[in-house]
């Protein structure tokens, strides 16, 4: 494998997805083709280009929710680990992989009748054995750093405001250590105030070495979070889009 | 991660004369695995799950399953003994109509205890401290403890069949549209804590639905069916966000947006 260090914890290797819709008699959409980057510990790629270049559906492949048609998506969690292709796993594989090695803060909040917040967010925690109380703790701490009034918790977040539902999803993304990390947009529904705090969780991530890869249309939060940017336009299907 | 299966079905094949009720089904089970059935009436589900369960006997192909031992057997080779032990005490059966799977003119606390009694329990008591922290589990009040399900409701009784299933802690749970013809409201209760007890319980399930919300929120794994075929399996996320085939593609199109 060409410019892999002890430290890569991502390889994209030709990747292409398409979409063909059979309900309007087969379109084919391609989306993109021949994507090529890696991530190592410690970084912060953004992925740059317009709206609609396919930089969200990079992400969804990344995470094992879209399929791929051609290419390898490889990750580990630690140096020297061994990469698994995603794109190759088995259903079970590629939910071990999101249990321990790879997060995923998507761009909307998919709430859940009856859970309360606290719960949303502590899920990944008991997920990976982490007991209830503790779980139930950290979830409570991360969300008051991101300003999420208390009086909160106990509901569900179906009935919240946009920016509340997404710093309830960062947090969410953000309690546990996964060793990569892909964010959508965390801030974009998002105030100054709590726009800082995310960029600061962020910061802080990368300093314990997590590889994370995100989409921020926010210029600000781009110049001061960004370590690399990897255009994607050069990818997308849609050139002159 | 286990990687011994849990249950594996191979090429199961259930034929109605000349008509097809499900072909050619093959898939694995692993422990802690919840298994979506999905597809419209008629697309073979309900047979496949009947087949799977030793309900219905398949006219080819085979079902293994891992007992308590650790030994994988051929389900149609054990004895009717052995089989309805299996069925009473390891597997649980949650049937869409709840009188289907509950006796109806016994109370609820007995409903709970039978299932408690065929795995050798006798302490009175015992069964019916155990009843009643089951009906709290599915949140049905201890007082109602003495009551029939004929005095229960809809969502009530769909808990309580719940709670009669899972008592004995079985390590794999039938579920035939375990939400339908429930209200919404019930519905998500219902949902909630069925995800609750699986998770804790780490119980593996194979759900039958035609439901793709429910199916997103309790499975891992879907297979979709159609004309008795399963056409497309894999990741519920990305069966659902990322359809390949054209029916799949139909049915996720066709759910309505609130």
């Amino acid at each position: 494998m060409a410019d892999v260090s002890q430290k890569t914890r991502l390889v994209l290797q030709d990747v292409a997805k398409s979409f063909t819709n059979h309900l309007r008699g087969g379109i084919h959409l391609p989306v993109v083709s021949g994507v090529e980057f890696s991530l190592a510990a410690g970084e912060v790629v953004v992925l740059g280009g317009p709206s609609g270049v396919g930089k969200s559906s990079i992400l969804r492949m990344i995470v094992g929710n879209y399929g791929i048609e051609r290419g390898r998506i490889l990750m580990r969690g630690e140096d020297d680990g061994e990469f698994i292709d995603i794109a190759a796993a088995t259903p079970r594989e590629t939910l071990a992989l999101r249990c321990n090695v790879i997060g995923y803060v998507s761009q909307f909040l998919r709430a859940i009748p009856r859970v309360s917040t606290l719960d949303v967010v502590a899920e990944p925690l008991l997920a990976r054995g982490v007991a209830t109380l503790d779980a139930r703790r950290r979830a409570g701490e991360l969300l008051e750093r991101l300003n999420l009034p208390a009086a909160l918790y106990d509901l569900p977040p179906a009935t919240f405001s946009g920016g509340e539902k997404q710093r309830v999803n960062i947090a969410r993304g953000f309690l546990t250590d996964h060793p990569i990390l892909l964010l959508d947009e965390p801030t974009a529904s998002l105030d100054a105030a709590n726009r800082d705090v995310v960029c600061d969780l962020i910061d802080a991530k990368r300093d314990t070495g997590v590889a994370i890869l995100g989409i921020f249309h926010d210029e600000e939060v781009r110049g001061r979070i960004a370590t690399r940017i990897v255009d994607v336009s050069g990818f997308s299907a849609r050139k002159a889009a | 991660m286990t990687d011994l299966p849990l249950l594996t079905a191979h090429a199961l094949t259930r034929h109605y004369g000349n008509h097809v009720g499900c072909e050619d089904v093959s898939f694995d089970l692993y422990p802690g695995e919840i298994l979506a059935i999905v597809g419209e009436s008629g697309s073979g589900k309900t047979t496949l799950l009947n087949c799977l369960s030793c309900r219905m006997p398949a006219s080819s192909g085979a079902v293994s399953y891992r007992m308590r031992d650790g030994e994988m057997r051929d389900l149609a080779t054990l004895t009717e003994a052995e089989r309805r032990f299996l069925m009473r005490t390891d597997w649980g059966f949650v049937h869409q109509n709840p009188a289907d799977g509950l006796r109806m003119r016994v109370s609820a606390g007995a409903n709970i205890g039978e299932r408690m009694m065929a795995v050798g329990e006798r302490h009175y008591g015992r069964i019916r401290g155990t009843a009643e922290d089951w009906l709290g589990r599915v949140e049905i009040p201890g007082a109602r403890i003495d009551d029939r399900p004929t005095a229960f409701s809809g969502g009530m009784r769909q808990r309580l069949q719940i709670a009669r299933n899972l008592v004995t802690a079985p390590r794999l749970v039938f579920m035939d549209e375990p939400t339908g013809g429930l209200d919404v409201s019930v519905q998500a209760r219902l949902l909630d804590l069925l995800r609750g007890l699986v998770g804790e319980m780490g119980l593996s399930a194979i759900v039958v639905t035609h439901d793709l919300a429910v199916a997103r929120l309790l499975s891992h794994r879907i297979m979709v069916m159609k004309g008795g075929h399963v056409i497309e399996s894999g990741l519920t996320d990305r069966v659902l966000d990322d359809p390949q085939h054209a029916y799949t593609q139909l049915l996720v199109a066709s759910i309505l947006e609130v």
